[in-house]
This record gives structure tokens, sequence and C-alpha cells, in this order.
């Protein structure tokens, strides 16, 4: 607890520091992931984080020291040989593009493993701190790279910021962008750069290997809660920053603690919460509003065994009879028939049931939208008669009133469906 | 240079082990299925660590089951990220092999004073001292190293799978839709490939390493697959590029004395070079002014 005070009122400079660099971090890498996720590149971020080790080794061979601005140069030279040999392999031969991706993540690694183990071999000191970018380590960041990585990162949010409109007709529509006269290649190729940027100031911290979780996963847990672009960067940006803060808390706590994987951990759990409970698109959302609908279903077909009932002249129906209506669902019977009644559609007398005045026209909607519908696809679809129960089955419970009224008026008001039943309006029902 | 008994084990285990990557390789290439086994040989490493903390020893048979179960829940994962949360799959991908392998490292820090196990081990691994590390029996004979042992009932394993389901692989990896008509359950079969990566993955990570096992499972058959486009052709081109692969790595390692299976990649990456410009479409100055002209274009 005194760790947790003392490390969120940021007394320490250098808390403060590290959370600062992080949060910069995160938004910029958060910013530029959610673009490549929208533009179906996930992965090529995984592979540029593989490919930027060669450059830091190479880097750090020129520098003989851990010189921030030569390994980052490195960095983004190898880490561009990446995404150039990327999509010049995609337009020259004829393997598909998940081959190339992890191709060139491996290949680049393994080169930079090589380069690792000759450093590691030749015995300089320093070589330790170069061990870092492969599990990333946020604490042990110093001022000065700080500087450096969080003014990149400032970079990176700013041209995104003033370019949102030329990156949005990227992601969305470059052909359009074309058209109306927009550099479509240098746009990209900017947001390749910009890709590139994060992910060599965001292995600092991350890791080689982790990075393109920081790249995919805010962009993919925001993408549940909204369809907006400008929501969604900042949710991105916030889900980020959040795990980068905790990930960095827990390095702080546990000085053994690598932060990268702890970044990782907390994005995933937003992800993974977004993907369970996000409105609308979420797995419970989707899983009640499912239930619902077949709720509903289920009271539109009672209501319909009603009035068909009352079409062969029988007011009212006994309990038992609905039941056998619907065989082994006697549950879910039983619970429509309880929900109708508080809707106020259906009325109960004794053992027997019989539909309202409301309860009439709702299910003589319901018959009239079937059996039109039926109508419209033996008529205009040319199909037959005997075909055409179970697609108006469907739709009955979708077609809206405009729809309706565009089929009453292209089937010029009939009064019979194709098995000749009587099609229900208001004026001539069977009162 | 030499060329000693050590050298040969060495060489030998590495083919071995490039040989089983490639034909699997193969067939995740033309699943398009590479980057799943990318994510799977990141995923395994959780299982890799519990099943040492259980057992207490890197050679057990528990390390192989936790690895093989994660492999597959990392299948699953993906699988579930899709189809279920209506993820995109690159998307699924990255989540998954990143959050399992981030749980990896994280158990390892946690258990660090248990688990003799180093991150960097794991990641990229020694083959050079593997004529060290010999699988002594309890009366003490010496049989030779365990790894190549351990390389060698890999082998066995991936190409008896291979020659045995020869038919259902080909099958369900050009036409899933035909195969399901033709009644070979398409899921299990991708499961049981899932499965035999993930071991794969498990038993060659300690000579090569979890992410350089990827190399090995997409660079030789990639590379094949741009010099011939049928199947037979391209897993025996497959395995003469592990072979190859194996012994130019050893020989450039020594020399310039660095990470053989880093070089090993390295050398595959080079032999994918050299294949992509000799197949690549040719810029118009090399084909000269006697190619054929492309007809109207609409």
């Amino acid at each position: 607890m005194e760790d947790f005070v003392y490390f969120f009122t940021f007394q320490d400079p250098s808390i403060l520091w590290v959370v600062l660099g992080i949060m910069l971090l995160g938004i910029g890498s958060a910013y530029v992931g959610t673009f490549s996720f929208l533009d179906k590149k996930a992965l090529l971020g995984d592979a540029i984080s593989h490919a930027v080790l060669p450059g830091i080794c190479l880097g750090f061979m020129m520098a003989g020291e851990k010189n921030p601005v030569y390994i980052v140069t490195g960095a983004f030279i190898s880490g561009g040989i990446a995404t150039f040999l990327s999509s010049w392999l995609k337009q020259n031969t004829k393997l598909s593009e998940d081959t190339i991706i992890a191709t060139i993540l491996s290949v680049f690694f393994g080169f930079g493993i090589v380069l690792l183990t000759s450093l590691q071999k030749s015995g300089n000191p320093e070589i330790a701190g170069l061990n870092s970018f492969i599990f990333g380590n946020a604490i042990g960041i110093s001022e000065a790279d700080l500087m450096l990585y969080g003014g990149l990162s400032l970079v990176i949010i700013v041209v995104l910021t003033l370019l949102l409109k030329e990156f949005r007709l990227m992601v969305f529509d470059p052909q359009y962008g074309k058209a109306i006269g927009f550099p479509m290649k240098t746009i990209s190729f900017l947001f390749n750069v910009l890709m590139i940027l994060a992910v060599v100031i965001g292995i600092q911290a991350i890791g080689v290997v982790l990075m393109a979780a920081l790249l995919i996963t805010p962009g993919a847990a925001a993408r549940f809660w909204t369809d907006r672009l400008n929501p969604l960067l900042i949710l991105a940006a916030i889900f980020s920053v959040l795990s980068g803060i905790l990930g960095t808390y827990v390095s702080f706590v546990l000085p053994q603690m690598p932060t990268g994987p702890w970044v990782v951990v907390f994005l995933s759990l937003f992800a993974l919460i977004s993907f369970l409970i996000a409105p609308k698109s979420g797995i419970v959302s989707r899983f009640i509003s499912r239930k619902k609908y077949l709720r509903k279903t289920h009271r539109d077909h009672l209501m319909k065994g009603l009035y068909k009932a009352k079409e062969e002249g029988k007011e009212s129906l006994p309990i038992e009879e609905i039941y056998e209506l619907y065989p082994y669902q006697k549950a879910q019977t039983t619970k429509s028939i309880s929900e109708l009644i508080t809707m106020g559609f259906i009325a109960r007398n004794q053992q027997t049931i019989e539909l309202t005045e409301r309860g009439n026209s709702e299910a003589m909607r319901i018959v009239r939208l079937h059996r039109l519908w039926e109508l419209y696809l033996n008529e205009s679809m040319n199909i037959a008669p005997d075909h055409v129960h179970d697609s108006a089955e469907q739709l009955e419970h979708l077609i809206t009133p405009e729809l309706e009224a565009l089929l009453e008026k292209r089937l010029n008001y009939p009064a019979l469906d194709p098995h000749q039943e009587t099609i229900p309006r208001e004026k001539n029902d069977l009162r | 240079m030499t060329f000693d008994s050590n050298a040969f084990l060495i060489i030998f285990t590495g083919s071995l082990i490039a040989i089983s990557c490639g034909f699997l390789g193969v067939f995740m290439m033309l699943r398009k299925m590479s980057m799943t086994g990318d994510a799977i040989s990141h995923a395994v490493l959780p299982g890799i660590v519990i099943g040492y903390f259980v057992s207490g020893s890197q050679r057990s048979l528990e390390v192989i089951i936790g690895a093989g179960l994660l492999g597959i829940l990392a299948t699953l994962m993906i699988d579930w990220l899709r189809k279920k949360a209506r993820v995109q799959l690159d998307a699924s991908i990255g989540i998954t092999f990143t959050l399992l392998f981030a749980i990896g490292i994280i158990l390892i820090n946690l258990l660090a004073y248990k688990v003799d196990l180093d991150q960097e081990c794991v990641l990229y691994g020694e083959i050079a001292y593997l004529p060290i590390d010999s699988w002594i029996t309890k009366s003490g004979l010496n049989l030779g190293p365990r790894i190549t042992w351990l390389a060698g009932l890999n082998f066995f394993f991936v190409s008896g799978f291979i020659y045995l389901l020869f038919k259902e692989l080909t099958l369900t990896s050009f036409d899933e839709n035909f195969s399901s008509v033709m009644g070979i359950p398409s899921k299990g079969v991708n499961l049981a490939l899932m499965s035999i990566v993930s071991y794969t993955t498990v038993s060659s990570f300690e000579s090569v390493g979890a992410i350089l096992v990827v190399a090995l499972l997409v660079v030789p058959p990639a590379t094949a697959f741009l010099w011939t486009k049928s199947l037979m052709p391209l897993l025996k081109l497959t395995a003469g590029l592990g072979i190859s692969i194996s012994v130019l790595g050893y020989y450039l390692a020594y020399w310039i004395d660095s990470s053989i299976a880093g070089m090993m990649v390295t050398v595959a990456g080079g032999l994918f070079g050299i294949s992509v410009l000799i197949h690549s479409k040719k810029p118009s100055w090399l084909r000269g002014t006697s190619s054929v002209k492309e007809p109207f274009g609409v």
C-alpha cells in the first residue's frame, strides 16, 4: 500500500518521468496501431518489431556503447528495410502475405540473434543493457533516453492528429482518396514511417517480442465499444495508457519483473473484458439480444397460433392445446404466456386463453406480414407456394412498417395469400 | 574448418529439426497458417514453464504435455476470438500469442528461484552445447547426446504423421469444403497438425529456441515454393534446404563464432533471398526487348 501511494503520488521525479514516457509511448503506438488494425495490417507491426533487432545491434556496434540515437537510427533503418521488403515481396512473388510476414520476421530476428551473440562474446560490459530490448524494461530507461523517446512519440501523435483526414482516407477508401487527388502513396509511406517509429520507441519499454500487442490490442479492444474513428482512437489510447501505467507499477513493486509482459497482460485483460461485455458487439450482449429475439419470435408464434384458432372459429384455446402446438417447449411456452399476459396481448380465463383487443391487432399484423411475404415470394420471385412458408416464418418478425407498406403497394393490396388464406386487415377482420 | 564427431552431431541434429519443421511448415504454408505457427511457437512458453515447475526437470514428459496443451489452447483461442468474438484473424493471432508469451515470461520470473529456465535460452537456445549433454542410462551407458535422440524421435513422429495422414492433410489444405464432403474431419486434422507443430516446437526449443523454430517452419517451405508448385517436389526440396541450411549455418557460425541457430536462420534467409531474386518478376530492362508485349488493357 505504501508503494502504491508512493508510486501514484509521483513524489519521485524519476517515476513521474517514466510514467510520462509510458503515457506518450502508449498513446503513440495505440494511435498508429489502431490505424494499422483497421487497415488489416496488424501483423506487419509484429514483423517490424522483430526486424528492428539487427538494427539495434548494428547501432550498438557503431557507437560502441548504448547510445540511444545510434540505436534508434539503426532500428529505424532495419525496420524500414523489413517494411519495404514485405511490400516488395508481395508484389513480386507468388507467396501469400502471412508467409512473407513470417519469413521476414524470423529471418531478421535470426540475424539479430547472430549479431547479439557475437556482441555478447565480444565481452563489452555495456551489452547487458541490450538484452532489455528483447523483453523491455521501462524502469531502466534513463532520463536522456526518455527525452528522445517521449519527443518522438509526441511527433507521432502530432503528425497523426494533423493528418487525421488523410490517414482516414488511406484506411477506409484509398481509391477515392486517389480519385480526389490525394497523394495516397506518399500518405501510406508516411504512415509506414510512423509505424516503424512507434515500434522503435516502444521496444525499449515493451520488448521486441511483445511490441505487437501494444500495436494490435488497444485498437482491437476499443473497436468493440464504438464504430466512429475519433472515439476509437481516444479509447485505444486510454486502454494503452492505463495498462502502461499498471505494468510500470508492477515492475516498480517487483523489480525482478520486466515491464513488457505485465503491460501486455493488462492490455489483454482490457481486450477480453471488452470482447465479453461491450454493448452491442460484445459476446454477452450478443447472447442476450439473441435470447431476447428468440423469446419474441416464440411469443409471436404463440399469438399466431391463437389467431389461426380464431380463424377456425375458436374464440379461445385451452392451455393444454397450446402446449401441444409447441411440443417439448412447455417451460418456454409457459413463460411466453405469462409475458404476453403482462403485455396485455392475451387474457387468461380459467384454463383457456384468448386474444385481447390489442393482442388481436398485433397477431393480425404478424399473420399479415407472414402472408404478404409468402405472396411476394410466390408472385415476384416465382417460388412455389409450398416453399415459401419457412422464409416467411423468419421474416414476419423482421419486416418494418415501411417495408410492409411497400409490399402492400407492390402486390396491390391483395386479399388472399398463395395458400388461399385471407390476408387480415383491420377493416375486413374476422369479427 | 574441421569435421569431427561434434560437428557431425550438431549438423545431424540441426538437419533433423529443420526437416521436421520444414515438412510441417509446407502444410502450414499451404493452409495460409504460417503466422499461426509463429503464434504457437510463442504460445507454448507458459506450458513449458508450468511443466518444468511441476516436474522439476526440463526433459520430462510434463513439459511436452504442457506445451502441447498450450499449443492447442492457442489454436482454439485464435479460433474463438475470430468466430465468437468476431475479431479479425490477424488481430486474434496477435492478441493470443502476445498474451500467452507474456504470461510465460511472467511465470519464469515468478518461479525464477525454483525453475532454472532462462528466458533467453527459451528464445534462442544453443545447439552448440549439444554434444556435452549426453543421455546416460542408470547403468552408466552413454547413448550419445540427448537432444539428438529427441530430434530423432520428433522426426520419426512427424514423418509418421505425414505419411499416415498424407491424403487427409493434402485434401484439407487444398480444398477444405471438398474434404468435408468426402467425410474427412477437417477440424480434427487441423487440430492434429497444430498439436504436432506444438510438440515439434517443444522438442526443438532447447536446441534452436522457440522463435527460431518459426524460421525453420516458414522459410524453407517459402523458398521451395518459389521453385516448384507440386507437393512432392515441394517436400523434397524443403528437406534438401533443411540439410543445406544446417551444414552452412554450422560452419558460418563456427567461422564468425556466433549462435549456430541464429546463423542457420540467416542462411535460410540468404537462400530465400537468392531464390526471390531468381524467381521474382523481373524489371523490364532485364527482360530485354524480346519480351512478349502485354495485350491492351481495359
